[in-house]
């Protein structure tokens, strides 16, 4: 017989609920807009490190079928909405995503994410950290840490003047499993291992981690810094060694984020990743103007595995996939 | 498999952060060594499979050069060396169950039951009426191996003995 049951307990189910409670008060009472937008488009983001669903709707005007992606945030969307003067916006909603699974990993999960006009990263990371001791009913104390501190501290290497061959022998040097044998592409594949391997897991011990100031190549939507532009104004808060949020000082720039979506569509031709269509309506609103914001995504399932000390994901999880 | 050998994998762990390269870091285990080693790879990367299948198999007889095992379903035979037998040799007794691991059809990794009932072949009388067991002695059973048992332990008598620890568990009164 099939496993019908909820994977998580009614303990799990009100927090989600006392959580869900909780995030609509504190955005209330700050005045920012509960929003909702689509999670089936034509169109979705191009980054070559997140994969996204694809169906297809056949209906009126699309007998042969309208090619749809479930969408891995709602971020194009809610910036169309800021780009038409929605002011300050908020949205819980799932996002979905191809190939992720695992003890913190389900291709469908819930995400709440806000956009700040007039924040700059720095404001929003404040307000992150309150959000979070709000959801989590208890103070915690609250650090900054720069991308290139955490690998200077760790393995003796600067990130952003460094080079595949080097980060590759101090993943040897640090005895990181397999490292003499993965075959990965550039710099960004070698930092991704170095801080998955090395770093996340002390990230965030009892306390809100913020990891600031990421390479510029790993900018994604962010703007570079303007006083050291090999650095990207996009930030990731760990809690105990888990990744909990990603938020950026938002690229209003048109010309900018064309060229790097681009450059992404290139990365997946190179590695033979399926093509994903720019989102043409996500770049007219930016030619429109998007007002100077700062924006942050953050994983509630991640949170309230947090809040109740539960290791994966199907503990507060109703139905992750192996219960569907 | 994996540099040659055929291995299992024991834990898969998917890691990846947010916007970064996907991996699985994977614990696996060496079938014809026994050796367990982490490996990292990036998610989606592929290895060849491994002909391997694990068998319920009855200890047939030793023949100096190889163990002889039956399938007492299909009555098919298989002979195993010593490097397959491992430490399966001090514990086997014929007619025993176990599990046998078959890379292309031939044997590469022999597990006795986890439980074992072997006669003493040779001990020291030692002293009659000391039950305590404090202490204990060598005692040589009939396969060969070695375990250390209780005082009162005698030659003749059975015992069982747990084969993943080599330690004797309780002496055993024949019906």
């Amino acid at each position: 017989m099939p496993e019908w049951r909820p994977s998580a307990g009614p303990e799990a189910l009100k927090a989600r609920a006392a959580m869900l409670a909780a995030i609509r008060n504190f955005f209330a009472e700050r005045g920012v807009l509960e929003v909702d937008t689509p999670l089936l488009a034509p169109a979705a983001g191009t980054d070559p490190a997140i994969e996204p669903l694809r169906t297809v709707f056949t209906g009126p005007g699309h007998a042969h079928g309208l090619p749809l992606y479930l969408q891995t945030s709602p971020e194009f969307f809610m910036k169309r909405l800021l780009a038409a003067d929605s002011g300050p916006i908020y949205q819980v909603c799932k996002a979905f995503r191809d190939g992720e699974l695992g003890p913190r990993h389900n291709p469908e999960f819930t995400i709440l994410e806000w956009y700040r006009p007039g924040f700059d990263h720095h404001r929003l990371m404040d307000e992150v950290a309150e959000l979070v001791m709000a959801c989590l009913g208890r103070e915690l104390p609250v650090e900054r840490r720069p991308y290139r501190e955490l690998f200077l501290e760790r393995y003796g290497i600067d990130p952003l003047e460094s080079d595949p061959s080097r980060l590759r022998q101090a993943a040897i040097e640090h005895g990181l499993p397999g490292a003499e044998s993965i075959a990965l592409d550039g710099v960004d594949g070698w930092l991704d291992l170095l801080l998955s391997h090395g770093i996340e897991a002390g990230l965030g011990q009892g306390r809100l981690t913020f990891v600031t100031d990421y390479p510029a190549s790993q900018a994604v939507l962010a703007r570079l810094n303007p006083d050291d532009p090999r650095t990207a104004a996009r930030f990731e808060l760990y809690l105990d060694g888990i990744e909990l949020a990603n938020g950026f000082q938002e690229l209003v720039d048109a010309t900018e984020q064309r060229a790097r979506f681009a450059h992404d569509q290139a990365l997946r031709a190179a590695r033979g990743q399926p093509p994903v269509a720019m989102d043409e309506a996500f770049l007219a609103a930016l030619q429109a103007g998007l007002p100077d914001c700062a924006g942050v995504a953050l994983g509630l399932d991640r949170l309230l595995m947090r809040s109740l000390d539960a290791a994966q994901l199907d503990a507060v999880m109703a139905f992750p996939l192996g219960r569907c | 498999m994996l540099d040659g050998d055929p291995c299992s994998i024991i834990e898969n762990e998917f890691v990846k952060p947010g916007k970064g390269q996907a991996f699985n870091r994977v614990k696996i285990r060496n079938l014809k060594t026994g050796r367990v080693l982490e490996k990292t790879f990036k998610s989606g990367e592929t290895v060849e499979a491994a002909d391997v299948v694990e068998l319920q198999l009855q200890y047939l007889y030793n023949d100096g050069e190889f163990w002889h095992f039956m399938d007492p379903e299909t009555f098919e035979q298989y002979q195993a060396d010593a490097n397959a037998m491992g430490e399966a040799t001090k514990w086997l007794k014929e007619q025993d169950m176990c599990t046998v691991t078959l890379w292309n059809g031939s044997p590469i990794l022999v597990e006795p039951p986890n439980f074992v009932v072997l006669e003493i072949t040779e001990t020291d009388p030692g002293l009659k009426g000391d039950t305590s067991g404090g202490g204990g002695k060598p005692a040589t059973l009939e396969t060969g191996a070695v375990v250390r048992v209780p005082l009162f332990i005698q030659i003749g008598e059975k015992i069982k003995v747990d084969t993943r620890s080599g330690e004797y568990v309780n002496r055993v009164k024949d019906d």
